[in-house]
């Protein structure tokens, strides 16, 4: 399901800043006094070579070869191009207007099959705001709000296309157990009861769709002896014959469904009260799917649960508001998620209002100030979304081999007063604002 | 559990008696709410408490490297450096060192404690109180505390050109917590509540009939409630104290004169460029004193608003955008408008950004190039001076109220955290108490239970902004 971009596309049309790198440019080669590479150790004075896109060394500076023409950025900081794990970015626009805001359809509670690529955009301001400050690759698509709303992408913050900025379509099915699902009146759902009724009657569809198209596509021969249709109308066997001819209808819905049974797709649930997720772990046990439990106020609550279900958490941003669903929210739930050795990554995820994004670099270092290690910290927004979102190959550290995605800083990136003074995506400077 | 000593119980006694007997001021003057003749929690008899060693950011002077600090009776006694002052005999000693001290802090905007004023019956209600709906048992108070903030104007919200009257009021939060809301309100020298009026242009005030439905209409519906409080005052003027010619009281019109007369300070909540030169214009017109509130684009006409010497009380958001008229709010907005020569403070909105997080706020605009000092002064004493309290509480002066936060750290930090925040003398916040970690960290009862109400937003399922 990963799309590389043809570098000799690029090549032939020109595509130099925004796009994706290409063949010919000139060697990237950034120094920084202090080099985070998220997976290996700290490396001060570090030297990355950057060529085709790709990182080709990293190392002490001195140590490692500068290649002729290679163009030098210096920094105090550099770290692997941050990666946001849930957010609703080039979906709901700036404005928060309907014309800008694509990342929630209310025409109904279901709906698996809208894809995150008919409506991302990426040149939505907001994109830009965030990749300014160090975020290299999102986790975006359809919001919470709607029993299941739609999929989620993963992209680059970069592209005027959605087709060069993709790095993975339809990583995932949003799905939300909350008050936020619900309606009013005699609309459904109306209850956290029926929200699960209603989830589990889909996947149920589901999997009867599935064996269906399965039946037609390996028809299984009927023994002779067979008792199965004793008890059937005398022309039983006929009118099943003339079912099988029938062509299966597609059905969008449940073939996206399905991509959650067959776990090509996760299905990443929003759940913050405690109820919710064990709501949540119920579902991905009975129907054997993965799940990420996306937002989870109440995690703190919940360790133990979390822990034995196995699952990671895509955690609500440390400065999400304390009230509502997340009244019992604590700053604290990051280091207690670390400390149980659950994989987690610290989110910027979705707001109706103000602000309209939020930034991960600021969510983690409110995670830091509150308990979680420096180290955890940062691989809270690098190589642990990677990980969780199964990207880990490209991006989330800055090893050789992987994508030339790196934020530079004037100082301790987590620090308030700390500049974001470049952003590097695929080898190429595509930020050099100071922010 | 906190414990609830029989004190409260005489507080709240002495203030309702307080209240009867200068019933009489409330009905001839204006702006009388629950007086009372003094703070009801301010301290009286405990000995002076003298911290040493410390940090002191005093905002009215330079930092202090080895600084004293003295409270006695719940005001400052003395500040500065060791040598130059003298600790009273009897003073607890707090050896303070690796500490930073500042004022408490002062957030000239926040919805704690609920936001309901003016309902949907019109968009002009300047009669009605945020004081008759704030709850005191909110948590949002203690967690305020947690991020070291002392003084708060409570807010009704932007939804309506004019949605009431607002409250100062000291987090009077100790041992025990306020019963009731007379317990935490800011007295004027008449013993009066002391606040703002609330105010509100641009697309939030905006709305259905009765509520105008655009920028033109929201002006002059503004003007012509303010004429009419002109001709009302100058009924007032003319009976000349004969109660037989005065004309019938009207809540909301009296309200308007207090603001015409330097009584009331506006509250203005703005954000676009011409929004902004509204206020002003309206502002000279009608000579009400006026406090710019967000300001989201002030550094477009950052020049005006100087040569109109108004103030600017801003927001700071992580990122710009939610609505239209927010789409340009950059982290250099105070930078620009203080070297413009405006006065700026920082506010939380709380709910909008956390108050434990206030300090943040300057933190980032240090980040984007204002000058230290001036954004230290903004969590401070730039907010008193804007809530009309500057005299009394906002810097480490001598005579000021003792309100102040103790940090482990530069406040500009994000890994400093506020340790202690003392509210005229009395510890109401300590980093070393279970209960007050649970405020300052999160969790099961630190939270509101419900989303407050907010004029232009409903939470993601109900369509998210208007």
């Amino acid at each position: 399901m990963i799309h590389f971009k043809s570098k000799l596309l690029n090549a032939l049309f020109g595509l130099s800043l925004c796009g994706p790198y290409a063949l010919g440019d000139p060697p990237l080669v950034v120094q920084a006094k202090r080099v985070l590479t998220a997976t290996g150790s700290v490396i001060e004075n570090g030297t990355i070579v950057c060529i085709d896109g790709k990182i080709k060394a990293i190392g002490k500076t001195g140590e490692v070869a500068i290649p002729e023409n290679a163009k030098v950025l210096k920094s105090e900081v550099a770290m692997p191009g941050l990666i946001d794990v849930r957010t609703c970015a080039g979906l709901s626009g700036i404005l928060n207007v309907e014309h800008d805001s694509d990342h929630i359809e209310r025409s109904s509670p279901l709906q698996p099959e809208l894809r995150a690529i008919d409506a991302y955009n990426p040149r939505e301001e907001l994109v830009e705001y965030i990749r300014s400050f160090g975020v290299t690759t999102i986790h975006t698509g359809h919001a919470p709000g709607e029993l299941m709303s739609g999929q989620t992408l993963i992209a680059k913050t970069i592209g005027n296309t959605i087709e060069e900025a993709l790095m993975v379509d339809g990583r995932a099915i949003a799905a939300t157990l909350a008050e936020a699902s619900s309606k009013s009146g005699k609309a459904s759902p109306g209850t956290r009861g029926k929200q699960m009724a209603m989830l589990r009657s889909l996947f149920i569809e589901a999997q009867e769709y599935q064996a269906k198209r399965l039946a037609k596509a390996n028809p299984k021969p009927v023994p002779a002896d067979s008792k199965e249709f004793e008890n059937k109308g005398t022309d039983s066997k006929e009118s099943d014959k003339k079912k099988e001819d029938e062509p299966i209808v597609r059905n969008l819905r449940l073939e996206s469904v399905d991509e959650v049974l067959s776990g090509k797709k996760a299905l990443l649930i929003t759940a913050d009260r405690a109820q919710d997720i064990a709501s949540a772990i119920r579902l991905a046990e009975e129907f054997k799917i993965k799940i990420w439990l996306d937002s989870a106020a109440d995690s703190h609550l919940m360790i133990d649960q979390i822990k034995a279900a196995g699952l990671s958490v895509l955690l609500h941003p440390s400065m999400a508001r304390a009230s509502g669903e997340k009244e019992n929210h604590s700053f604290q739930s990051a280091s207690k998620l670390k400390a149980a050795g659950i994989p987690f990554a610290i989110q910027g995820g979705f707001e109706a209002y103000v602000p309209k994004v939020r930034v991960v670099l600021f969510e983690a270092a409110i995670a830091a100030a509150h308990g979680l290690e420096y180290q955890a910290a940062i691989e809270s927004i690098t190589i642990s979304p990677a990980r969780i979102l199964g990207i880990q190959d490209r991006v989330g550290s800055l090893e050789v081999g992987k994508d030339a995605d790196i934020a530079l800083y004037d100082g301790d990136p987590l620090e308030y007063t700390t500049h974001c003074i470049g952003v590097v995506i695929n080898g190429n400077v595509v930020s050099s604002v100071v922010r | 559990m906190r414990k609830h000593p029989l004190n409260t119980r005489r507080d709240f006694l002495t203030t309702a008696t307080a209240a009867l007997s200068v019933s009489a001021v409330a009905q001839s003057g204006f702006a009388r709410q629950s007086p009372s003749s003094s703070d009801p929690n301010s301290v009286k008899k405990s000995r002076p408490i003298a911290w040493v060693n410390a940090t002191l950011l005093p905002v009215d002077k330079p930092q202090i490297q080895n600084g004293v600090i003295v409270s006695s009776a719940g005001k400052i006694l003395a500040v500065g450096e060791a040598k130059s002052v003298t600790i009273p005999g009897d003073a607890t000693v707090v050896d303070a060192k690796g500490k930073w001290i500042m004022p408490g802090l002062v957030c000239t905007h926040s919805h704690i404690g609920g936001m309901g004023a003016a309902d949907g019956s019109s968009p002009i209600q300047p009669g009605v109180r945020i004081l008759d709906s704030i709850n005191v048992r909110d948590s949002g108070f203690r967690r305020a505390l947690a991020g070291g903030l002392t003084t708060i104007n409570i807010m009704p919200g932007s939804g309506h050109l004019i949605s009431g009257q607002t409250v100062y009021c000291k987090l009077r939060y100790f041992e025990s917590s306020p019963r009731v809301v007379d317990e935490i309100l800011i007295r004027d020298k008449d013993g009066a509540s002391m606040g703002g009026l609330k105010m509100a242009n641009g697309t939030n005030s905006q709305g259905d009939s009765p509520f105008p439905g655009t920028r033109g209409k929201s002006a002059y519906l503004v003007r012509e409630q303010y004429l009419k409080a002109r001709e009302y005052q100058a009924k007032i003027v003319a009976a000349k104290g004969d109660a037989t010619k005065l004309p019938p009281r009207d809540l909301h019109l009296e309200t308007l004169v207090e603001a015409m007369q330097g009584k009331r300070i506006v509250h203005h909540h703005t954000h676009r460029h011409d929004d902004i030169m509204t206020v002003i214009r309206l502002s000279q017109e009608f000579g009400f004193q006026t406090v710019l509130h967000h300001v989201s684009e002030g550094w477009k006409v950052a020049k005006e608003i100087a040569e109109a010497k108004l103030p600017c009380s801003i927001i700071v958001l992580d990122s710009p955008g939610g609505k239209l008229e927010a789409k340009d709010m950059t982290f250099s907005n105070g930078r620009v408008l203080d070297e413009a020569g405006v006065k700026v403070a920082f506010h939380t909105d709380d709910w909008i950004t956390d108050s434990r997080l206030f300090m943040r706020s300057a933190a980032l605009a240090v980040r984007a190039g204002m000058n230290r000092d001036k954004a230290i002064a903004g969590l401070t004493l730039a907010g008193a001076e804007m809530l009309g309290l500057g005299e009394r509480l906002g810097s480490l002066t001598v005579g000021k109220d003792a309100d102040i936060a103790i940090l482990n750290g530069d406040p500009l930090s994000v890994y400093s955290r506020v340790v202690e925040t003392w509210v005229e003398g009395q510890k109401a916040f300590d980093l070393n108490n279970t209960q007050d970690q649970l405020y300052a960290e999160g969790g099961v009862k630190a939270g509101s239970d419900i989303d407050p109400f907010l004029c232009c937003f409903a939470p993601a399922w109900q369509g998210g902004a208007k």
